[in-house]
């Protein structure tokens, strides 16, 4: 059974219908609260254990000492050894490198990378695709 | 009439990714036709196996960006063979259901791009606005809307609550009545008849002699689907259909793809409703046990095999990937031979073509417009010359 | 003397309702086309300044001619396109009765807009890429499937009307608005030719992108691609001025700015029905093309003409 312009009420109904384009870069495209976007990462928390570093598929995560160091403790005063301060680690995160997988957040033990929901990280200057969290 | 030899590829409006079709016309009938492939690879194999099996598991997922979880869940069920890891019933309720809404958004991306090729733009734009909502259920399910990056050794490693379970019923519901729509939309519409009725014939012992594979063999009648033959994940825990169609044309294609969208919400549904309690992964030890194994998987396309060969460390020794649209190839050669030139596009659209999933393999041609296929000895003995002749000498070896 | 006599020409030919109308109401009518099909597919549509936009940068993008082509017939075929259209709109009523009639002069339009056609069959044909032979091949062909049936929709009103004339055809029409209903299946074949003329879906089939890129305008780029698409554009124009001329009583006996409006309003609503057919449907194949035109068109406006012969001598 052919029948020419089957569609015909549907494209009719459709002259009165909302569009289903989205404005999107004048309008704010929500995604979910799961989507997997730029790692952010917690200076406080990281262990140096580099976890991260050895799962990563992209290879796009960097551990390194921070330049400025807590100050060493000062020796306890009935003199036993002082309990050593928590070294503090900085993340280089290559955003052009990351195919966000979010691999490394799941294996952080201390939850130091966290998953966030930015995504518009496109940008015409190489350089700062290179984050370097502090 | 005078032949015409025109390229079809590798940049061509009907093609979204590069393979070369040299098409030796009469008029408006194609008189020859060859295959040329390589454009797009990419050396995936190869680079498997300098990554460890957690790694190439995203490695793999890029091996194509429609049916990614199809050869995410093929590689890693070999890995689990090998590792000998016992993975939840909810894990593998999960890759079913995501593995199905996979099936959904892929088969309405077909639906919208034979609607492209044969110029119905509004099935194109209909079709493609409906994959929002699967899309959007993907992107609930596993937190992206193509690179889902569910799937992790030994389980999945994002869980479903009922919240999302809701919004995924709700969802199925509204594609559930669009495509109810397109299977009258496909089979009355008078110019979608006239483009894909006994277009790109492929009779059913051709098909089987040629080794087709997916919709591109059940709209050929031949009853073939690893869901059914061979179940894995929970599949044989489900009731559904096996679709086929006898018009062996595009036209049954197009029948058998869309009724595979209604049999993929019924699963979906289902799946949903089973869903046992229970953890979603197990630990699995990143070094490997040595073995081979061989998996096979109902992709969108059609069959997906993978081949993985450990020798006990963390990394693979050999990662093979065998795509269905490679096995889909040579039936195409058969389907253009005799056609017409506008129904070109259609016929090669029909198999759902995945140029990155196939491009690993290479298909020599030469100048004249013939095609040579070389035989595994005079492929040998070739490269031996080739190479001769850049002045390295195997054969002393 | 002569520069009196030359003057109002040179404004119709160029102005009013020549070049610069026809080139602006084209542009309007190509975004009204294009919105409505957006709108259509549920999408939001380019915005009013698109597709003057587009032509202005075709304008200004470089030209290329291919080496192996003949160059001066690949750049003189665009204004011959151009100049064709422009001077089928003369014998048609825009806002009053047309500029320049004649008896006879409904032939003559339909010969003027054969030769946009023609001119794009010579540009592929000139331009040797595989493509552009293909399209142009594909125009030929499709010229002989659509030009009999709508040359036979046409005859139909003038027979009944008892004249070759335009502008008396519509006259007719306007004063025996009865009769129109008459003429919708001739006007079922002329807008479904029409279609075909101006090589829009379903008979897309000559620049269908997937099967053969851009047909025949394959190797064409900038200003002259930009004069071709613009005569398409004004190709749309016509086509709605001369169905609106000849099946729908052209201006309906009023003038001036009254009768533009109703020529505007008219053409709109042809414009629409156009888009329609284009939403509706998927391109067909060059055969299955020629088989509908010479099996289905032409036998019913050969009916129409039958009809219309019996009606004259009912009437009389």
């Amino acid at each position: 059974m052919q029948k020419p312009a089957r569609a015909l009420f549907e494209v009719l109904g459709h002259l009165f219908k909302k569009k289903a384009t989205s404005n999107y870069p004048f309008e704010k495209a929500v995604v979910d609260a799961r989507f997997r976007g730029r790692i952010a990462f917690e200076s406080d928390t990281c262990i140096g254990c580099k976890m991260c570093v050895r799962v990563c598929p992209a290879k796009a995560i960097e551990i390194i000492l921070s330049a400025e160091q807590p100050p060493a403790p000062a020796p306890a005063a009935d003199g036993t050894a002082p309990v050593p301060v928590k070294k503090k680690f900085d993340c280089i995160m290559s955003l052009d490198r990351c195919i966000y997988c979010s691999q490394c957040v799941d294996v952080c033990p201390k939850k130091s990378l966290i998953s966030t929901q930015d995504f518009e990280l496109a940008h015409t200057d190489r350089k700062t695709l290179k984050r370097h969290y502090k | 009439m005078s032949k015409i030899t025109i390229p079809l590829g590798p940049q061509h409006p009907a093609l979204k990714e590069p393979v070369n079709f040299t098409l030796v016309l009469e008029g408006e009938q194609i008189s020859g036709s060859a295959v040329n492939l390589g454009y797009n690879h990419r050396g995936i194999e190869k680079a498997a196996e300098d990554r460890t099996f957690l790694q190439d598991i995203y490695l793999i997922e890029r091996v194509c960006g429609i049916c990614s979880h199809s050869h995410t869940t093929c590689y890693i069920t070999c890995v689990e063979e090998l590792a000998k890891a016992e993975v939840p019933e909810r894990a593998k309720a999960i890759r079913t259901l995501v593995g199905e809404l996979e099936r959904v958004h892929s088969h309405l991306l077909w639906l919208g791009i034979a609607g492209y090729e044969m110029g119905f733009e509004t099935l194109f734009m209909y079709t493609w606005r409906d994959r929002e909502q699967v899309l959007d259920c993907l992107e609930l399910v596993s937190g992206n809307r193509v690179h889902y990056g569910i799937n992790t050794i030994g389980g999945v490693r994002r869980d479903i609550t009922p919240g999302q379970k809701a919004e995924i019923l709700k969802r199925v519901a509204i594609l559930e009545e669009r495509t109810k729509y397109y299977v009258k939309l496909g089979t009355e519409e008078a110019t979608v008849l006239a483009r894909t009725r006994n277009v790109g014939l492929l009779p059913h012992d051709v098909a089987l002699e040629r080794g087709a594979v997916g919709p591109t063999a059940r709209a050929s009648a031949v009853k073939r689907d690893v869901r059914k033959d061979e179940p894995y994940l929970i599949y044989d825990k489900l009731d559904f259909n096996l679709i086929t169609h006898n018009t062996n044309d595009v036209f049954g294609r197009l029948v058998v793809r869309v009724l595979e969208l209604v049999e993929s919400y019924k699963i979906i549904r289902q799946v949903l409703d089973y869903l046992p309690e229970g953890p979603i992964a197990v630990k699995v030890p990143a070094k490997i046990a040595p073995g081979e194994a061989v998996n096979r998987y109902e992709a969108p396309r059609g069959e997906d095999f993978h081949y993985l060969k450990s020798n006990g460390t963390d990394k693979p020794e050999r990662v093979k990937v065998r795509a269905p649209t490679m096995a889909n190839y040579p039936s195409v050669s058969y389907m253009l031979d005799g056609g017409y030139l506008a129904d070109v596009p259609m016929v090669i659209a029909a198999i759902d073509p995945c140029m990155s999933c196939t491009d690993r393999a290479m298909v020599y041609d030469n100048k004249a417009g013939k095609v040579r296929v070389y035989g595994w000895d005079e492929l040998r003995k070739y490269g031996i010359e080739h190479y001769k002749k850049r002045g390295v000498d195997f054969t002393k070896l | 003397m002569i520069i009196d006599s030359m003057l109002p020409a040179l404004v119709y030919i160029l102005i009013f309702p020549g070049f610069l109308f026809l080139a602006a109401y084209g542009l309007f009518l190509q975004w009204v086309d294009r919105k409505l099909g957006a709108v259509m597919q549920n999408r939001v549509g380019p915005p009013w300044y698109q597709p003057a936009a587009d032509f202005i940068k075709l304008l200004a993008k470089e030209v290329i001619v291919p080496d192996a082509c003949d160059t001066v017939m690949f750049k003189v075929l665009p204004y011959f396109a151009l100049a064709a259209v422009v001077t089928a709109v003369l014998p048609l009523p825009v806002w009053t009765d047309a500029v320049y009639s004649f008896q006879g002069d409904l032939v003559v339009v339909i010969y003027l807009l054969t030769i946009p056609t023609v001119t794009f069959f010579l540009a592929g044909w000139s331009a040797v890429s595989p493509y552009a032979v293909i399209g142009s091949m594909r125009v030929l062909t499709q010229l002989f499937a659509y030009e009999v049936p709508m040359m036979l929709s046409l005859i139909g009103p003038a027979i009944l009307a008892g004249t070759w004339n335009i502008n008396e055809i519509a006259g007719f029409f306007a004063a025996h608005k009865a009769l129109m209903a008459a003429q919708i299946p001739a006007l079922f074949v002329a807008l479904i030719a029409l279609q075909g003329k101006l090589e829009r879906v379903p008979f897309d089939i000559p620049h269908a992108k997937n099967e053969i890129v851009g047909g025949q305008f394959t190797e064409y780029s900038g200003r002259l691609l930009g004069f071709f698409y613009l005569a398409v554009d004004m190709e749309m124009v016509v086509g709605a001025a001369l169905v609106n001329a000849v099946f729908l009583g052209g201006t309906l006996g009023a003038s001036g700015a009254a009768g533009l409006a109703v020529f505007l309003a008219k053409t709109l609503a042809i414009v629409f029905l156009l888009t329609l057919v284009k939403v509706l449907m998927g391109r067909v194949r060059i055969d299955q093309m020629i088989r509908f035109c010479w099996q289905v068109l032409a036998p019913l406006s050969m009916a129409q003409i039958l009809f219309d012969i019996f009606l004259k001598f009912r009437l009389q």
